[in-house]
């Protein structure tokens, strides 16, 4: 990375966030995510600094930057997985639909229920597929048996699962391939009706074939979740996001719709990157 | 000759490296020889000292028979289902005891514990697992005994649970440590997935956890079990020992251990009942053994999977 000169510093500091990135393109009334001030730390590092950012309903938003630079920590933040970690603390608002969810009252069960997340590397449980799937509802105390065969059903069709493996739904899930392995855990997410979909670089360990089916799913998802992506492909960012933030050493360095990152970026730091110059 | 290969010669090794190798090799493959062949001698002792008892014995009658009774003066009797009802008396009590509350306090040392509070909190539990086992059966007379008869009312505390609660404390360590590791080795990305999807701290341990520890966990208890039934001084002392059909929980028991305890100091020399004696003893081998092949294949199979 070349960022560590003097000057870059310098420049970095000096960036802070603009209101035009998102104020012009989102209109209020649809916005489903604001963080204000957001500060995050692990103990004594300083992991995010002072983002803010505006989400809209039933959009996707692709988090792109170098490693190391607290996009998957800021996709953390958002359904409080971090809490499981030790020595953290938060500073400033994130609101979903208005409330906070760092509010004292707010039960992160809650929160996490309407915030679903995918994994980087597939994760299912080590039980059938259908017992994947049907987990998140038996957890929120749902009985019905036939009810949870139909939402089971329709979570599967909504992840391009249902038609591969309809048959065998009570085969361990491991039985199926890396990429049907990832499309059952975005299936698991969305048997719990989750309104925001959260999505930790959920193609990087899927071949292009994959990764097609991945992005294929995430574009018919947006007419239902507002989607929040992190990626390292930088190609992803832009074919599957309607917006994109950049983040580099914890800062939000620019926040805009897609191709206007990508074809003609605010600041010269951002066009380096999405054009491969450093990173 | 090249300098080189002059400096190789000057020393000559004073054995062939070759078979300097053998011997290296032969003196390891002894030492692991050793357990295995001591484990075929007493098996081989155990059956060869059985066998003179069946000369007199019907072998039906011995396993099915319903009183032990060898020094009697009208006809002796020896049957071992008194023995082998009272040992699983005791060991399905003590793992009663021993299995929710093993698999609890090891959820809590994986899950809950703050890493202070397990780093002072495992030791401990290990080291109850040195205490020597007449203490233990010391703490059955003075304690457990005692209280058990305030509750139950009854004359004294000697019987099947004193020896049950005893047996339990012996067996928890072994259960709480094989079973913490189990816990400990499933995947973190389990648990985060669980989380993610709106489920409860306990929700996760109960259902994605310990199910997929489950086979860890199954060998901790196989192999507390087999600890259970071994166990001898303990249960000597704590459960009355009466040579009879056990009625109750409540009344005292004699297991195949104790029996073999109290009686091999008394008996004759090559009679029938000191050979019968070493039939309980191979009886209990044949237990413990298929206990602790049963814990090994599952253990073995979760290793396995976990890789």
């Amino acid at each position: 990375m070349t960022i560590a000169t003097e000057k870059n510093k310098v420049q970095l500091k000096s960036i802070g966030f603009s209101d035009r990135a998102y104020g012009r393109s989102v209109e209020e009334n649809k916005i489903k995510i604001v963080v204000e001030d957001f500060n995050f730390f692990y103990g004594k590092t300083h992991a995010l600094k002072n983002i803010n950012m505006k989400i809209r309903s039933n959009a996707v938003v692709g988090i792109i930057g170098p490693s190391g630079c607290g996009k998957s920590t800021f996709l953390r933040c958002f359904n409080r997985m971090n809490d499981t970690i030790n020595n953290i603390r938060y500073q400033g608002d994130i609101s979903v639909d208005g409330n906070n969810i760092f509010d004292k009252d707010l039960d992160v069960v809650d929160l996490r229920r309407n915030v679903g997340m995918v994994f980087q590397k597939s994760n299912p449980f080590p039980k059938s597929i259908f017992e994947n799937v049907a987990y998140g509802l038996k957890i929120n105390g749902i009985n019905d048996k036939d009810f949870i065969q139909e939402r089971v059903e329709k979570s599967l069709k909504d992840a391009a699962l249902w038609s591969e493996i309809k048959d065998r739904l009570n085969e361990s899930a491991f039985s199926l391939s890396g990429g049907q392995q990832q499309r059952l855990c975005i299936a698991r997410a969305l048997a719990v009706e989750p309104e925001i979909l959260l999505l930790d670089e959920p193609a990087s360990a899927l071949d292009p074939i994959a990764t097609g089916k991945i992005e294929e799913l995430i574009h018919e998802l947006k007419k239902k979740y507002t989607i929040v992506i992190v990626t390292h492909n930088m190609q992803q960012a832009a074919r599957v996001s309607d917006y994109t933030a950049f983040f580099m050493l914890g800062e939000l360095v620019e926040y805009d719709f897609t191709n206007k990152i990508f074809t003609n970026p605010l600041k010269k730091i951002t066009e380096d990157y999405v054009t491969g110059r450093f990173g | 000759m090249t300098v080189v290969a002059a400096q190789y010669n000057r020393r000559r090794p004073w054995i062939n490296p070759k078979i300097k190798e053998k011997l290296i090799h032969g003196f390891f493959f002894a030492n692991g020889m050793i357990s295995v062949l001591a484990l075929l001698g007493i098996f081989a002792l155990l059956t060869m000292t059985s066998i003179p008892a069946f000369r007199e014995i019907n072998i039906g009658s011995f396993l099915t028979g319903f009183e032990w009774n060898p020094t009697s003066y009208v006809k002796e009797q020896y049957g071992i289902v008194p023995m082998l009802v009272s040992t699983l008396m005791v060991t399905v009590g003590a793992l009663l005891i021993a299995i929710p509350l093993g698999i609890g306090t090891a959820a809590y040392l994986s899950d809950v514990a703050s890493p202070k509070v397990r780093e002072i909190a495992k030791p401990i539990v290990e080291i109850l697992a040195g205490i020597p086992s007449v203490v233990i059966g010391f703490l059955g007379i003075v304690l457990v005994g005692p209280i058990l008869s305030k509750i139950f009312h009854t004359h004294n505390g000697l019987n099947a649970i004193n020896g049950s609660v005893l047996l339990a404390v012996m067996a928890l360590p072994t259960i709480i440590s094989i079973s913490e590791d189990a816990l400990k080795n499933v995947p973190s990305s389990y648990e985060q997935a669980s989380l993610a999807l709106g489920a409860s701290k306990w929700q996760t341990i109960a259902r994605v956890k310990i199910p997929a520890a489950l086979s860890g966990i199954i060998a901790a208890c196989m192999l507390g079990m087999g600890r259970a039934v071994g166990e001898t001084m303990t249960v000597l002392m704590a459960t009355g020992c009466a040579p009879a059909m056990p009625k109750s929980m409540l009344g005292p028991v004699r297991t195949l251990t104790s029996s073999i305890a109290i009686e091999l100091g008394e008996v004759a020399y090559n009679t029938t009942h000191y050979y019968a004696l070493f039939a309980l003893g191979l009886v209990l081998f044949l237990i413990t053994f298929f206990i602790n092949m049963i814990s090994d294949i599952i253990l073995h199979k979760y290793e396995k999977v976990n890789r």
